[in-house]
């Protein structure tokens, strides 16, 4: 059982990301002022100046790309008691490993010119999520994370209990939401064999789903596939639909190095 | 008093984005002076490559959570543009809603969060929220309610779900759409109290010429749509945008560096307003009046009473915007479909500067080459020209000042970094 903390020290990392997950803990307006009483935030480099290398729980943001971040990464997992990976880049790569389809010189290349090796930024590594380097303790999913779930994980490393996750397919979110399932309009979706958790926004607004929160748990790829099969649906049309976040899992034993 | 000092800010605080700060003086006068950008660059050109046009606006939204929308949209102006998809009225006017949302939101952010704090000599904005929630309730209430706008046209306020190619794909109902609109023109007293709290803090005089370029339009305060256009040489063609930007690599920074042929010039809403404040809408009109701010201006540091007075705009803009989509509708109705394909443009303004993206989609509907110009790129070296003659004003008061003051200065900019790392003209074969 974990020892209920008394206000916890929190410190913000981000690595190879937009920073939207970050922004999304500042989004939660409301709660922010109760946040704050509860916890006390120790480094976050987008919104305050001071740095201590003394916290209790570590949110890290961001895929991992370059031998630098390797080495941060693993600092922050000596020193902090609990690392929480926040948002699809650092817990799956995120669309960030779509970079991973390309042999990393020719990606230079492409981006630098032919000068890119002599460039300071010449070091990019396929990118990685924060678990293929160090111990993680929790997941938050998402691109970006969704708000309910930043404040129920809060609450539970507060009150010393383990954050829940949820681990069934976004199928069941869709249903629950009332939405008519996107295969009927001709569309396609990996929303089968995605984790829910975020009420299946993305349908609701009018898209499929794209995959962001990563698989769940043994997922039924063979009712997704058959699925796939009484619509019509190519292969190449999923594989495209798992390529956006699932890059990293996808090329991960091709040698891109 | 001629002195030596040595600053070196490793990852600047309250900017977005990794960046450094060095500068070394020997004797009064600057030796070395460095905005190293350090961002890890993600390759964007490398992700789109292969990628379908239905799927890039969802790719490139990714380049920014404060400024999604605005990639979004400049990555869907292009594709539209491209594929000869005209988009109707009411996708117009919800995507101007989502850019009154996204924009105050990101104004408000930079404005509580990452400026107020420097006003009050603390590092950050908490000890602000526990010793004067007085204060700092207006901003949260107004960026919650900012956020609520991006929340019900897009479905989230980071990374937009319903811009889609060819239209919206997600109607708000009515009800939402009024209630909105009654919480927005009940909002002013928060924006009148955030104008109170900015304007007793008197600008510091620092004054440089520069080019300013940013969107125009005849038919209002430029953001969604307009014209690229200089204060140096009146307009520039949409289509040659990017031509005229010259990116040049800079060895300390991951982003490149751009200038015009007249030199070092900005972008943002010091830009906009300097350009387009003739278009103001009446609440925000008055608003600079009272901040007796003379235009145009050519001090960096009036880009935060620049966002300010746009944030009274775009709150009028989006009362404005909802009337006639109430009027309309809003309806359910069919997104536009592809018709060819090509070359296509898309320039926004996103809160801090003209973006642009270009494309070029072959038959199949792949994106084969890709080109973005970013706003915060484009600021990099204005910045740093800014800081070769500000700190010498500010010599005389001791390293901490000269800390204080170069920091304040990156901050007026708000510099967007992880959008600023570099996406260039690319062919993939």
């Amino acid at each position: 059982m974990l020892p209920l903390l008394k206000k916890p020290k929190i410190a913000f990392f981000s690595f190879t990301c937009c920073e939207g997950c970050q922004l999304m803990f500042l989004n939660c307006e409301k709660e922010f002022p109760v946040i704050v009483e509860l916890v006390n935030i120790v480094n976050f480099r987008e919104a305050i100046d001071e740095k201590s290398d003394d916290y209790d729980i570590a949110f890290v943001e961001g895929s991992i790309s370059k031998k630098e971040e390797v080495k941060k990464l693993k600092k922050i997992r000596e020193r902090a008691k609990t690392v929480v990976s926040f948002g699809a880049c650092a817990s799956t790569g995120g669309l960030n490993a779509l970079k991973n389809r390309f042999p990393m010189e020719e990606v230079k290349r492409v981006v630098y010119g032919k000068n890119a090796s002599e460039h300071k930024i010449s070091d990019t590594l396929p990118v990685r999520p924060i678990d293929s380097i160090i111990k993680v303790d929790h997941y938050i999913h998402g691109c970006p994370v969704i708000k309910e779930d930043i404040i129920s994980t809060l609450q539970s490393l507060i009150l010393g209990k383990t954050p829940e996750v949820w681990n069934y397919p976004v199928c069941a979110d869709c249903k629950m939401a009332g939405n008519i399932c996107v295969f009927e309009k001709g569309m396609s979706c990996v929303g089968p064999v995605t984790r829910a958790g975020c009420k299946a926004i993305c349908v609701t607004y009018g898209c499929v789903c794209w995959g962001c929160r990563g698989l769940v748990s043994d997922p039924n790829i063979n009712a997704h596939r058959e699925t796939l099969e009484r619509y019509g649906l190519t292969r190449d049309s999923v594989l495209r639909n798992f390529d956006l976040y699932g890059s990293y899992r996808m090329h991960k034993n091709k040698k891109r190095l | 008093m001629h002195k030596s000092h040595s600053i070196n800010i490793h990852e600047v605080t309250r900017i977005e984005g990794h960046g450094n700060i060095v500068i070394n003086i020997r004797k009064g006068l600057i030796e070395e002076l460095r905005l190293e950008i350090i961002e890890s660059p993600r390759f964007f050109e490398a992700m789109l490559r292969g990628r379908r046009y239905d799927e890039a606006h969802h790719i490139m939204s990714r380049i920014c959570g404060i400024c999604a929308v605005s990639h979004t949209s400049a990555s869907l102006k292009a594709i539209e543009s491209a594929m000869g998809m005209e988009i109707s009225g009411q996708s117009r006017l919800l995507r101007e809603l989502a850019f009154c949302g996204e924009t105050i939101q990101s104004h408000i952010l930079h404005l509580y969060f990452l400026v107020l704090p420097d006003f009050f000599g603390f590092g950050s904005i908490l000890p602000l929220i526990k010793q004067r929630p007085d204060i700092i309730r207006p901003g949260l209430d107004m960026k919650e309610l900012a956020n609520r706008i991006t929340t019900i046209v897009g479905g989230r306020p980071v990374h937009p779900i319903s811009l889609y190619p060819g239209g919206v794909v997600h109607i708000p109902q009515r009800e939402e759409l009024k209630n909105l609109r009654d919480s927005l023109k009940e909002s002013f007293h928060l924006l009148e109290k955030t104008l109170k709290l900015f304007s007793a803090f008197p600008l510091p005089d620092f004054e440089k010429d520069r080019e300013f370029i940013s969107l125009k339009s005849a038919k209002g305060y430029a953001v969604y749509d307009g014209t690229p256009f200089s204060s140096k040489k009146d307009s520039i063609k949409e289509k040659t945008y990017a031509k005229k930007i010259k990116e040049y690599i800079v060895p300390h920074s991951t982003a490149k560096h751009a200038k015009t042929k007249a030199g070092t010039f900005m972008v943002g809403a010091l830009s906009r307003l300097n350009n387009n404040f003739q278009r103001l809408r009446p609440r925000a009109g008055r608003v600079l009046g009272m901040l007796e701010l003379k235009l145009p201006s050519s001090n960096p540091f009036a880009n935060n009473w620049a966002q300010l007075v746009e944030c009274f705009h775009l709150t009028e803009e989006a009362i404005g915007i909802i009337d006639r989509l109430l009027e309309m509708g809003p309806m359910p109705e069919k997104i536009a479909k592809p018709k060819g394909h090509g070359k296509g443009v898309g320039l926004v303004e996103a809160p801090r500067g003209t973006l642009c993206h270009e494309y070029t989609i072959n038959k199949d509907g792949v994106v084969e080459n890709a080109n973005c110009i970013i706003p915060t790129a484009q600021n990099l070296r204005s910045i740093e020209e800014d800081l070769k003659d500000y700190v010498p004003k500010i010599l005389g008061g001791g390293r901490e000042k000269i800390r204080r003051g170069v920091e304040s200065l990156v901050r007026a900019y708000d510099p967007c970094i992880s959008c600023s790392t570099h996406l260039m003209d690319v062919r993939f074969v």
